[in-house]
């Protein structure tokens, strides 16, 4: 889960990380009110989730009070990305003479945490790392032994020009990102830029942290977070609710099905055979009528979607209980939409006995029922 | 010889007591795994499916003397029932629990790397299965299987099961299949087991199934290449519609930015000209032909 940069800043100030002055406002009156108490000029930066939001326009930079809150009324309910602006950081302008960038991330391969440091403050990392490579140090984080702070020093030192003082400052840091990084459960906390300013000190310019979702149930103080969801579209947002995983696409065939796998390959096939899919809809294993009814219903309330597919692989999943599953879906849907199932496994012969009783085509082999669907 | 479980391999399962580990149990059972003992702290004494219930795993170790566990123990346990596994001396641990922060799974493959010769498979995967040798660990469906010549080396649990089906239809068969798990960490890599079932003489020839997320697979392509592998590998490659930023349903399935993309994994498996195939059905012909080549 991705948090916004004032969440971020507020948990890295806790850890004695400089950040900005600033307070995040809602409204232009407000935005007028903290640019009033900063005094001078401001940068109004809206909140949002996506990369990028700088090139976007979703930066803005004002000279006093007045002009920020004219800068505002343009800003908040605009859209940056494909995300409604509903709030802004409003922050003191920095006076930056050297520009940084600094993470702690979880590296997938090497199962640990990386550092990576750059000296191309304010660009992404990964144009970073294919423009100017060298312009990049990177180390690991021992998970027996931990964060050694000296050490990172050295390779810093080693890796990029900077200058000694530079090298213990962002190793300083760099020691606090990762201890953020275990305390909160993050994947990833990112200061990009990190600026140097005139009197030398460290300032957190920008800031990302992404929590893992896996780790959310240690951290109820995240749980309110306006975070949560913020990029969900509305059924992406009911299929949260229901413990769901529901990924919207554009197409018009509803897609349910059990297992990650399975089911980003029906799309793909779908595709394939020259249909559209609209959704990632993934039951789990094991899923139960009610998820299964739950998921064909939701699937089938889009306006979007002509025809559903159900492609249902069973080891735990047993086929007639999504047969009941389906047929309940169809009787309690108000709008009626042809569905075509695919089932094999466990009890598959009663399945689908059920499922031709009450008019609906079923198909052991998925990609026969893919083409089926895609003929509708 | 199967690889990393043999028709020896005595196993307990932890967290036995749970409604998924008693059902498995008896999954196993019924296939032919050796399931020796459970662990459930505090329902020792019990039985399960027969199997009897110790409160710890050093303790089902001392009587029953195995180097093999499946866990189906809740993610916010699991950690300690993994680090519990490795200090009682096991070998080979597979995590099937779903939902075990990063952090918590750098730990114990930490932990496994400096005890030294622990294989851990997962998390969130479903295990292990041998069809020779009728042995598995792990929670696929036993039918879909038959004893072969194909290894598999999967990220998904349900596309493994229809690939595999696709191949026992075929009237092929499976040497030894395993789910490495769906996660962003977890312990066996494509690469260490392309490496064991390079030694393996039952598997003649290779499926890898990859996903979305990380970079596994251009790791694996890559060492392909390198190593100018010895046997026969093809790809399938789900996700090629997912789009950016958003987790599809495995917690490690996420194209973050332009890595982890679809298209990423299946350039760099041209590139170390392993075929990748559209769908998954396609792959029984490709291994068809490998056999036809094999028997001249």
């Amino acid at each position: 889960m991705k948090l916004f940069e004032y969440e971020a800043k507020e948990i890295l100030a806790r850890y004695g990380i400089t950040v900005p002055r600033g307070a995040v406002a809602s409204s232009p009156v407000e935005v007028e009110e903290v640019a009033r108490e900063i005094g001078g000029p401001v940068a109004l930066k809206s909140q949002v989730l996506v990369a990028g939001r700088g090139k976007a326009g979703g930066i803005v930079f004002a000279d006093n009070a007045v002009e920020a809150g004219k800068a505002a009324t343009g800003l908040i309910g605009s859209d940056i990305k494909g995300s409604l602006v509903r709030q802004l950081l409003v922050e003191e302008k920095l006076d930056i003479t050297r520009e940084f960038y600094a993470s702690v991330a979880v590296d997938r391969q090497a199962r640990r945490y990386v550092v990576l440091v750059s000296t191309e403050g304010g660009v992404d990392i990964e144009e970073t790392a294919l423009a100017s490579p060298d312009k990049i140090a990177r180390c690991w984080v021992d998970p027996i032994t931990g964060f050694n702070k000296t050490g990172v020093e050295e390779e810093l030192s080693g890796q990029l020009e900077i200058g000694r003082e530079d090298a213990i400052g962002l190793a300083d840091i760099i020691a606090t990102l990762y201890t953020v990084a275990l305390d909160c459960d993050a994947e990833l906390v990112e200061l990009n830029p990190l600026g140097r300013t005139e009197s030398g000190g460290m300032v957190a310019a920008d800031a990302r942290i992404i929590i893992d979702d896996n780790a959310l149930f240690r951290h109820p103080e995240l749980t309110d977070s306006a975070a949560v969801g913020f990029d969900d579209t509305t059924l992406e947002a009911e299929a949260r609710r229901s413990n769901l995983a529901y990924v919207d696409l554009d197409g018009d065939i509803g897609i349910v099905g059990n297992g990650a796998g399975l089911v980003m390959a029906t799309l793909d096939l779908v595709y394939h055979f020259g249909g559209r899919p609209a959704n990632f809809l993934d039951i789990g294993g094991g899923g139960s009528l009610d998820i299964t009814r739950k998921g064909v219903l939701l699937v089938m309330s889009r306006p979007e979607v002509k025809a559903v597919l159900v492609n249902i692989l069973g080891g735990i999943t047993r086929c007639d209980v999504v047969a009941q599953a389906v047929i309940e879906a169809l009787n309690e849907s108000s709008v009626k939409k042809p569905v075509v199932v695919r089932m094999m496994g466990t009890n598959e012969a009663e399945g689908n006995r059920m499922l031709r009783e009450a008019g609906i085509n079923s198909y052991p082999d998925m990609e026969k029922a893919i083409e089926e669907i895609v003929k509708l | 010889m199967s690889i990393i479980i043999g028709k020896d391999s005595k196993v307990i399962v932890q967290g036995i007591t749970g409604s998924e580990g008693s059902f498995h149990t008896a999954s196993m059972l019924g296939y032919g795994t050796p399931v020796v003992a459970g662990v459930t702290p505090g329902k020792g004494g019990q039985e399960v499916e027969g199997v009897p219930v110790y409160n710890t795993v050093a303790e089902a170790v001392g009587s029953h003397g195995t180097d093999t566990s499946i866990m189906f123990v809740p993610a916010r346990f699991a950690t300690d029932a993994v680090i519990e596994a490795i200090d009682a001396g096991l070998k080979t641990l597979v995590v099937i629990t779903e939902g075990i922060p990063q952090k918590d799974a750098i730990a114990f493959v930490a932990r496994a790397t400096q005890k030294g010769g622990v294989t851990i498979i997962g998390p969130n995967c479903p295990g292990i299965i041998s069809p020779p040798h009728r042995v598995k660990v792990g929670i696929m469906p036993n039918h879909i299987f038959k004893p072969g010549s194909v290894g598999i080396a999967s990220r998904s649990g349900t596309l493994t099961y229809e690939i595999a089906w696709h191949i026992t239809s075929a009237g092929l068969g499976q040497s030894t299949c395993v789910g490495l798990g769906g996660d962003a960490i977890v312990g066996l890599d494509f690469i260490k087991l392309l490496e064991l079932f390079q030694d393996d003489e039952e598997t003649e020839s290779i499926v890898l199934i990859g996903e979305i997320g990380g970079n596994a697979e251009e790791l694996a392509a890559e060492y392909i290449a390198e190593t100018g592998y010895p046997k026969p590998v093809v790809a399938y490659i789900a996700g090629r519609l997912a789009p950016s930023g958003k987790r599809m349903g495995h917690a490690g399935a996420i194209i973050m930015g332009a890595s982890g993309t679809a298209k990423s994994k299946i350039d760099a498996f041209a590139r170390a000209g392993v075929p990748v195939v559209e769908k998954p059905s396609d792959i029984v012909g490709f291994l068809a032909k490998q056999e036809k080549l094999q028997n001249g």
